[in-house]
């Protein structure tokens, strides 16, 4: 009997072959498991980098930036930073009226999102593709392309040269975007409604109609809580789309002091009040103020982020 | 006879029906496309054949014809290249972005240690890019290496970036034909650019792989399908319209990202020639359409919809 002949008697026993799938498997997955945490720290710190600079810089004093041996962590770390942004930001009521002025709007564009999103998506009428093409038409022609006939046309609403809807200190224009769907990126939240809501089994709808729920008792009762996933992502999108907008705050709400705007003019008040030019002192009260800007939206993410599982197997539908 | 006038008498009839609630649903949005958009695309269209001048708040339009669009195309120095340039950069990037955010989807849709910690941060570029941040973000950096230190983000995000001349030898000695060079070395020189800008698409994604009902995919173990038959027959075809919403995210944030749109809006803040910026925003806002509406076509051909 020589090896190979002896080997292959070994090879086709049964414990081996048991043993041979046992390790393979654990190996691949071994395997799998390590290149997959590979790639998410991989890409979790290309993500990062930026940010952990910007936090270590809102603890470092000015000495510590001159000195070539610190590079993340201060030798003197100091809260002067974080209090000069807190006090030139006028950080807490701001951060209310930001998060009162987003949240409702964010809310705003949900309803009104999921309502359009749902006549696009189960209802067969004339001129429905058309229309759709301008849903799409709509978020592909970017805003700043007709800035100026926008303008106008809300100085001048409709061509009556009294009906002046611009307001320094309220968000009207806003409103009335927010309102018809064609706000900040709306065009985009009808689109995933609509999608998601094509995805939605049509049977669950038929069977509600069949026990005699009206169009709107449907879309209430069976529709939106089946799109929870969408509505937690429509909302977290909008809410961070119109806390961080400067473009329809600057057009169209001058006067306004939400964060956005306090962000961009923190560090001209800062060496305004303090009498400074030194860009070093400028920039770190700046980073203070980015940390300080991002740190209520990524809590609101984390707060809203186990709704993102309860979608149709929550629900228990469909199956 | 009767029995087709029946329902008739009770109301409209399915069709009908159909219609008044689905034009109700988009009423809202009816008036607001109307009043808000087309009217400003209108006017825009109206801008691009005339000089506009402003004078005591009023608007004064002398009628040009064709001047402007002549002008953005034969005379400007730079649009006409940059224009094929942004749709080159997105035609690379778009389909880039979306496998990577899907990749990315499907990898955070597992379960493993710290998800919720690690979806948290592919929230951050959400965050991040907005113009907010990004601006302040930039203008601190001039600030803090002002003068002969200060490095343009074009230099900085090529010295962080993977040495590319490299990977250009390597392929070149594989004979691998040039143009899968430029396409390849394109998508490592803009890693960066592509993990930061799938930040939505990630989201997106994810959202649509946690609607998929558990039990298909029960039901496909139980019949001894594989993970790879299971990504193919399950995971695919119910991600797949949620698909055409990212490519369209992609396009349209790739377009509003690029340097058209920049240069169309500097030539009315800088030179305040209203005709021209409005004949540069249309004209490549229709291009991007035209991209836009062949590459939905192709896809749409295979989206699997439940209607």
């Amino acid at each position: 009997m020589n090896i190979k002949s002896r080997f292959n008697e070994w090879a086709n026993s049964p414990m081996a072959k048991n043993n041979v799938q046992k390790w393979g498997g654990r190996t691949k997955n071994f395997i799998f498991n390590i290149v997959m945490a590979i790639i998410i720290v991989g890409v979790c710190y290309t993500i990062l980098a930026p940010v952990i600079a910007i936090i270590s810089r809102t603890f470092m004093s000015p000495q510590d930036i001159g000195n070539p041996l610190v590079f993340l962590f201060p030798q003197e770390p100091t809260m002067y930073n974080l209090q000069m942004a807190v006090r030139y930001m006028d950080y807490v009521s701001t951060l209310t009226r930001t998060f009162i002025h987003a949240g409702a709007f964010a809310v705003l564009s949900v309803v009104v999102a999921s309502f359009v999103g749902y006549g696009f998506a189960r209802f067969k009428f004339p001129g429905v593709g058309i229309l759709f093409g301008l849903v799409i038409l709509s978020i592909v022609v970017p805003v700043q392309s007709y800035m100026i006939p926008m303008f106008l046309n809300f100085r001048f609403f409709l061509g009556q040269s009294d009906w002046n809807l611009i307001n320094p200190n309220y968000p009207i224009p806003l409103l009335l975007l927010t309102l018809t769907g064609v706000g900040i990126r709306s065009g985009l939240y009808i689109f995933i409604f609509r999608q998601f809501f094509r995805g939605i089994p049509k049977d669950i709808e038929e069977a509600a109609f069949i026990d005699g729920a009206g169009t709107f008792g449907t879309y209430m009762k069976i529709m939106l809580p089946n799109a929870i996933p969408a509505v937690t992502t429509v909302f977290l999108f909008a809410f961070v789309w119109h806390y961080n907008d400067t473009y329809y705050g600057g057009l169209l709400m001058t006067g306004n002091s939400l964060m956005a705007a306090q962000l961009g003019s923190v560090g001209w008040t800062y060496s305004e009040d303090q009498d400074t030019r030194n860009p070093i002192f400028i920039q770190l009260v700046v980073f203070a103020a980015v940390s300080l800007a991002i740190a209520p939206i990524l809590t609101l993410y984390l707060f809203l982020q186990r709704f993102f599982v309860e979608g149709l197997e929550r629900s228990g539908i469909v199956g | 006879m009767e029995n087709e006038k029946k329902p008739k008498r009770k109301g409209l009839s399915l069709r009908g029906r159909q219609t008044v609630s689905g034009y109700l649903f988009i009423a809202p949005w009816l008036v607001g496309i109307t009043v808000f958009f087309l009217y400003n695309i209108i006017e825009a269209w109206r801008y691009s054949f005339n000089v506009l001048v402003m004078e005591d708040g009023k608007r004064i339009f002398t009628w040009v014809g064709l001047d402007n669009y002549y002008f953005i195309f034969r005379e400007h120095t730079t649009f006409f290249v940059e224009m094929f340039e942004s749709i080159f950069q997105m035609i690379v990037n778009v389909p880039l972005i979306i496998f990577f955010a899907l990749f990315m989807a499907i990898l955070l849709n597992r379960q493993f240690m710290g998800r919720g910690m690690v979806r948290a941060i592919f929230f951050l570029p959400v965050i991040m890019a907005s113009a907010a941040i990004a601006d302040t973000i930039e203008m601190s950096y001039g600030m803090l290496f002002g003068g002969v230190e200060y490095i343009p983000p074009e230099v900085m995000r090529e010295q962080t970036g993977f040495n590319v001349g490299s990977i250009i030898m390597l392929l070149a000695n594989f004979q691998v034909p040039p143009q899968v060079v430029e396409f390849i070395v394109e998508a490592i020189a803009n890693l960066h650019e592509i993990i930061r800008s799938a930040g939505v698409q990630i989201l997106i994604f994810l959202a649509a792989l946690q609607s998929i009902p558990p039990s298909m995919y029960e039901v496909a173990q139980i019949e001894g399908a594989t993970s790879y038959e299971t990504f193919w027959k399950i995971t695919i075809p119910m991600v797949s319209p949620l698909i055409i919403t990212n490519v369209v995210y992609t396009v349209v944030d790739t377009y509003a990202n690029s340097e058209v749109v920049e240069t169309a809006r500097d030539m009315y803040v800088m030179e305040n020639n209203f005709g021209a910026s409005s004949a540069m925003s249309l004209s490549t806002a229709l291009l991007v359409c035209l991209v836009l509406f062949a590459i939905c076509w192709l896809i749409s051909r295979r989206v699997f919809y439940y209607d």
